[in-house]
């Protein structure tokens, strides 16, 4: 099974015991760890996106302060240059905001939702995406048709265009009086939505080659139900590309709910996402106060540019013959 | 050709209908109109008047037809903040919206196709290095920084441009135009760098892969066995066959153009379509937001449509496979 999600497995070199290859061993046998550490490039972009992940985790560790209690903010302590300039205090590493909000601590806390609202996102798009490709390749015909054609009517508008849409309504049907968490639930939803399409479409392309070969006619006859057949024979033949789009995804997604706060209709100012910090910080660009934005933007510019380029990397050593 | 036509229009229209089943019902039950125009201690009996009025209490399908046929006629009902007709805000800021996106649209094709001619002819140059560096920001860059980014260089820290508004407009008819004043050029500078760089990365990179890809087919070597200029190869030759998919591209992105400008019109401040949909999202009002969702389908709609058959009258090879019978 495990073979699967690695299609072309080479053994470099045969003088290597097999027999007593361990799973660690074999995956760093395998081709997709040898192009890994091939490129400096994507080793640099793994430990990044790992670091980033760090970070996020253990956020409150590392902070300085909890930039969301009230009660450990003090004004005297507002608008505090990052430490390496004149003004510099400790321990305020990159400054702090108009409310004495330490900047690096909030970039943590911000990280931690960005992430969490990107990885959510990408399982909800990817649970909706492959259950409705499995469905519309498995069964056909109308079914198919049905699902596709809304997947292709939706594919025409810009992904950002129906999170907006979906994020006004939720707030509308809620009569805009959403607390912090749902706001969350509502950007997941929003963001899965936007982003089922491409899961569909692949599932359903590999599920149409898949269904026709001699295990799936060997499953049905032995009698196993539909859904097994497909959760458990057909799926995990599908997973490579499904690897390749969720990591280019998780950095649309993280995009996307950037966006979203940046533009006032995503995270509140009382649980920010990067999004949101860029957008509070902005308001102090005329001021000069340039780090509020500044590095909550490089945060966010170095995220999503070392996943692209993981994901470049995934999709060039999953499938040569792809560019 | 005739029935692929009709067939594309159908479709096209069916798409409009989902869109108009979508905004209908976001307009009838996401919000209820009647809350937006009593006010809070507004009695029962009275509450009852205003939906009978409105038309609230006749059958769904009866409503839709209703909503529709105003739709067709721009009549898109009234907006909660603004008490206006959402036909006359959102005609009032289509031309912001559409001069934006056309500059950018322009300033993407000739940098991108520029840019990316160079990098396929030149392909281990500094220069080339540099513009993929370009395109990989282009995509890993959320928008709205690329905005903030440049906004404090050119406005904060040079103070060469303005970093919100349109400027000075002219009014031509209906028309209000910032191309023609000399402060509405400067204000569309940075708004439509902003707004195309995505699309420059984009069409650079299929510039560059088409370029590639024609460079090796046989009738280019034929041409250069027959000892044509270089010149006259790469551009009267290679460039010419590499143009249909980018114009095809940049056609079908227009659409979404239109859309990333909401990104772009709040970074700036820009008084467009986007804006003002920003801003219903923010304050729920909803038929602005319907309203700005059918425009916008109606844009793309129309741009896939006439791509659609444009590509067939440009490209005879297409019209062979689909006379076949599907």
């Amino acid at each position: 099974m495990s073979d699967a999600v690695v299609p072309h497995r080479i053994e470099s070199s045969p003088q290597r015991a097999r027999s007593n290859a361990s799973w660690l061993k074999r995956a760093l046998d395998s081709d997709i760890f040898y192009s890994f550490r091939r490129s400096r490039m994507t080793m640099v972009a793994a430990g990044v996106t790992v670091l980033f992940f760090l970070l996020a985790i253990f956020a409150s560790q590392l902070a300085v302060q909890n930039p969301f209690d009230p009660a450990q903010l003090q004004l005297m302590n507002s608008r505090i240059s990052p430490l390496w300039t004149a003004e510099g205090q400790s321990p305020f590493l990159l400054g702090t905001d108009e409310q004495g909000r330490d900047v690096f601590s909030a970039i943590l806390y911000g990280l931690r939702i960005s992430l969490v609202v990107g990885v959510l996102g990408v399982i909800f798009a990817g649970t909706l995406g492959i259950t409705l490709g499995l469905i519309a390749g498995y069964v056909g015909g109308a079914v198919d048709g049905l699902i596709m054609r809304i997947a292709d009517v939706q594919l025409t508008f810009p992904a950002i265009l129906i999170a907006l849409l979906v994020n006004g309504v939720a707030k509308s049907v809620f009569n805009n009086r959403l607390d912090a968490g749902s706001t969350l639930a509502v950007l997941v939803v929003a963001i899965g939505l936007s982003f089922w399409v491409q899961y569909a479409r692949t599932v359903r392309g590999s599920v149409m080659v898949e269904k026709n070969k001699d295990y799936v006619a060997a499953a049905q006859l032995i009698g196993l139900p539909a859904p097994k057949i497909m959760l458990r024979h057909v799926l995990p033949n599908t997973m490579g590309p499904i690897l390749v789009i969720a990591t280019i995804n998780l950095a649309l997604a993280i995009i996307t709910e950037a966006t979203l706060s940046f533009l006032g209709a995503g995270m509140p100012d009382t649980m920010p996402s990067l999004g949101t910090l860029i957008r509070i910080g902005n308001n102090y660009l005329f001021a000069g106060e340039w780090w509020i934005v500044a590095f909550p933007g490089i945060a966010l510019a170095g995220l999503i540019l070392s996943i692209n380029l993981l994901g470049d990397w995934l999709r060039d050593a999953l499938n040569p013959k792809l560019r | 050709m005739l029935a692929f036509t009709l067939r594309r229009a159908i479709q096209a229209i069916g798409v409009m209908i989902a869109v108009g089943v979508i905004a209908f019902s976001m307009f009838r039950f996401a919000g209820d109109p009647v809350n937006q125009i009593v006010s809070l201690d507004t009695p029962a009996a009275e509450r009852e008047a205003v939906r009978k009025s409105l038309g609230l209490d006749d059958p769904v399908p009866v409503q839709f037809a209703r909503y529709f046929a105003n739709a067709a006629q721009f009549k898109f009902g009234v907006s909660y903040q603004f008490r206006q007709p959402v036909a006359n805000l959102l005609m009032e800021r289509m031309p912001a919206t559409l001069e934006l996106a056309a500059c950018a649209t322009v300033l993407a094709m000739v940098f991108g196709i520029l840019m990316g001619v160079y990098s396929a002819l030149r392909r281990d140059t500094i220069l080339t290095k540099f513009f993929q560096a370009v395109s990989l920001i282009g995509i890993s860059l959320p928008t709205f920084l690329i905005g903030i980014l440049l906004i404090y260089l050119f406005s904060v820290t040079l103070g060469w441009l303005p970093s919100f508004g349109r400027g000075d407009v002219v009014r031509i008819g209906w028309w209000t135009t910032g191309l023609l004043t000399l402060s509405g050029l400067k204000a569309l500078i940075m708004p439509s760098i902003t707004l195309g760089l995505f699309q420059m990365t984009l069409i650079m990179r299929l510039v560059r892969a088409e370029m590639l890809e024609v460079l090796r087919t046989d009738y280019i070597r034929f041409a250069r066995a027959r000892g044509l200029t270089t010149r006259a190869i790469h551009f009267g030759h290679a460039l010419k066959n590499t143009l249909v998919p980018v114009i095809t591209v940049a056609g079908l992105q227009f659409g979404s153009v239109i859309a990333f400008a909401i990104i772009t019109e709040t970074v700036f401040q820009w008084p467009g379509m986007g804006l003002l949909f920003v801003q219903a999202v923010q304050n729920v009002d909803i038929p602005i937001m319907a309203a700005y969702l059918l425009m916008v389908s109606l844009i793309f709609v129309t741009i896939n449509l006439v791509v659609d058959i444009l590509y067939t009258v440009v490209d005879p090879r297409l019209r062979s496979t689909i006379r076949r019978p599907a």
